[in-house]
């Protein structure tokens, strides 16, 4: 059963490997969104401490998004996509080791490095922990729910574009929650129930978005 | 009636224009189902719809006298399929692509070295596949088929980008997997000479 | 039973009953919406905190419920159209989408010109029915989006349902989570629960409002359903025959 999984997650990280270019796009785009904000609001502390768990979460997000066209792109390019559909093993299985190679590539180096970012925004040392908290389970859901928008726009022209649109208003409450429960860990006050709800979340999108990506992929494939 | 793969009353519906309509086959062992006809007359669509990629507007397709659409494991299970994007990654060697396609899916006991001398593929075991050419690609692609090992062969235009001994081993190695009573279902425009029971569906 | 359906979703079948059937949606429906715009305008009286501001909502409530109805319509179809492969069903959420983001609009700018009095402001982020009522416009625009771009109808069908439905499990996310936020930040309703109940005077014309909208959506929608069914079957017999028919297809 998790054959497949493995299998499919294995290949694209060795893909990844080869083209370590595609790792750190995203990456830069991340600290490089992070970066601007202070320079177009001011360096003021305050200001930066009130708003640095929405910045880094709003960057994360469109970061996320940027890494995730190029999911199925290549699959559907070369055929391999083709290769997949009529393989013995259940698709959702494979989709899911997709977006589990894709989140690996993208969304963990991304809670990897937060830390740094938040440093410059003057964030508390336990916030810290409940920003990379967040985003661990935050680019998980992200990651899953980017699957199935890719698939539905794989092999279509402007797809990028249209892949932003159908994600973003999706991706809200993750943000939502996301950002301000680390908001409240940074005003000392109980922050549990963000952790809780994007936990679920997260329990609910790996059970239920890889049977979206697997219809939209053999729709998007016909 | 019974028949290994069979079609019945297949209609398919391209966006404006109706591909085929009423178009029923029957397949069995040894025999190769050949698809004839003009460029876009739905030769790769016929056979998406066998694999299962493309859903017909009517008719369906049968595996062991039971539809497709109830049993899509066992069925994928027992077919390869070969087109003209072969769905290779350019960027791993021939050994990281077959190794990912065995792990997908049980592979019989065919040897891995047997096949890439009889492709002649041997000495590119270690470059990455951008780096080979088209006709080359194709033969990684036919290692793949082979390796598999599963009685259901589905190639959609087989000899594109080989050369005249390509063409001839790819004849040959259909000719060999029909006698040990496997099957084949081939879209080709140019004709082709093989002496196995040949059923032909024009479209 | 499920060959009754089969047949009420032939598409001439269905072109020629809701011919019949847009009349007896729109004529209750405007009757009623007569009735409560004259008892809301003119027989309610003012409420004792808002004035004569709050009499917005017998277009901006009934405008809301049907944006999410329209929702809840077009992935309900989409879901019939892929499970039972019920082309109707797939041609009722085409039909439906622009009508629930044009009642979605609605709902955002009545809500907006209520806020006006109310708040000092025309945006009130703190809104959690506003801010939700926003997502929703973007997944209407997300949905309309997908379905234009893909150029096979079949495609676009399947694509756009697999969207509603992934939409619909959203929208109940989006709606607490935003009610949890807006919780966060003290954030300001227009309705609080638990607050003093409507008058009868009140809440009838409310009441014959959202009921009359709902008939009026229902005439819209088999309008707009007639001429997509027509469009899609552009190229078959029964419309060639209706076309060249002496009456010209109406």
């Amino acid at each position: 059963m998790f054959a497949g999984l493995l299998a499919v997650a294995r290949r694209d990280l060795l893909l990844a490997w080869k083209r370590p270019g595609d790792v750190l796009n995203p990456l830069f785009f991340f600290a490089m969104v992070c970066t601007l904000f202070p320079l177009a609001v001011g360096p003021s502390p305050e200001q930066l401490t009130f708003s640095g768990p929405g910045v880094l979460w709003v960057a994360a997000l469109l970061a996320t998004l940027l890494s995730l066209n190029t999911l199925f792109m290549s699959d559907h390019e070369d055929g391999s996509l083709d290769q997949l559909l009529v393989s013995p093993q259940p698709l959702p299985v494979l989709a899911l080791g997709k977006t589990l190679a894709h989140w690996l590539i993208s969304g963990l180096p991304l809670v990897l490095i937060s830390p740094l970012l938040a440093m410059t925004y003057r964030m508390p040392g336990d916030a810290m922990g409940v920003l990379m908290l967040t985003l661990f389970l935050g680019t998980i859901c992200l990651s899953l729910l980017g699957s199935i928008g890719a698939a539905l726009t794989v092999g279509l022209h402007r797809g990028t574009a249209l892949l932003s649109l159908l994600i973003l208003p999706l991706a809200m409450p993750v943000l939502l929650l996301g950002a301000n429960t680390v908001s409240l860990a940074a005003g000392n006050e109980v922050y549990a129930t963000g952790i809780w709800a994007l936990g679920a979340y997260a329990v609910g999108a790996i059970s239920l978005a890889p049977y979206a990506t697997a219809a939209a992929l053999r729709i998007s494939n016909e | 009636m019974t028949a290994k793969l069979s079609g019945k009353d297949l209609t398919l519906i391209r966006g404006e224009s109706c591909l085929f309509k009423g178009l029923g086959f029957a397949l069995n062992p040894g025999e190769l189902l050949l698809l004839e006809g003009r460029n876009g007359s739905g030769k790769t669509s016929l056979m998406r719809a066998i694999a299962g990629m493309l859903s017909l507007e009517k008719g369906e397709i049968y595996w062991n006298d039971i539809p497709v659409n109830r049993q899509r494991q066992e069925f994928h299970g027992a077919l390869v399929w070969l087109a003209h994007r072969t769905g290779l990654k350019g960027d791993l060697n021939l050994v990281e692509n077959l190794r990912f396609e065995a792990s997908l899916r049980p592979q019989g006991n065919v040897d891995l070295a047997a096949v890439c001398d009889r492709l002649a593929i041997a000495r590119l075991k270690r470059l990455p596949l951008r780096s080979l050419s088209a006709g080359q690609q194709r033969r990684v692609a036919l290692a793949r088929m082979l390796l598999a090992d599963v009685p259901l062969w589905l190639m959609d235009e087989p000899f594109t980008n080989l050369d005249r001994e390509g063409r001839k081993l790819v004849m040959e190695l259909t000719e060999e997997h029909l006698l040990k009573g496997g099957m084949c279902v081939m879209a080709a425009h140019q004709d082709i000479e093989i002496n196995v029971p040949v059923v032909r569906v024009g479209l | 039973m499920w060959k009754f359906f089969h047949q009420m979703a032939s598409p001439p079948h269905f072109y020629r009953i809701a011919k019949v059937l847009i009349p007896w949606f729109a004529v209750p429906g405007l009757m009623l919406i007569a009735y409560g715009t004259y008892a809301g305008l003119f027989v309610a009286s003012p409420d004792y905190q808002q004035g004569d501001a709050f009499r917005i909502i017998y277009i901006h409530v009934p405008a809301a419920y049907l944006s999410m109805m329209a929702y809840m319509i077009m992935a309900v179809g989409g879901g019939i159209g892929l499970i039972w492969r019920l082309k109707l069903a797939h041609a009722v959420g085409a039909a439906a989408a622009p009508l629930g983001a044009t009642f979605t609009f609605l709902a955002l700018v009545t809500g907006s010109i209520w806020g006006r009095p109310m708040w000092g402001t025309w945006w009130e982020w703190g809104d959690p029915r506003l801010t939700s009522e926003l997502i929703l416009l973007f997944l209407y625009f997300g949905y309309m989006a997908l379905r234009s771009s893909i150029d096979d109808t079949a495609k676009a069908d399947k694509a756009s349902s697999v969207l509603a439905l992934v939409g619909v499990v959203n929208v109940v996310i989006v709606h607490y989570s935003v009610v949890w936020w807006s919780s966060l930040h003290q954030g300001q309703t227009l309705f609080k629960k638990g607050g003093p109940a409507m008058d009868a005077d009140m809440l009838y014309p409310l009441l014959a409002m959202i009921l009359g909208f709902t008939f009026l959506f229902g005439a819209m929608l088999a309008r707009r359903l007639r001429t997509e069914v027509l469009y899609r079957e552009r190229r078959t017999r029964w419309v060639r025959d209706l076309v060249m028919s002496p009456e010209g297809g109406l």
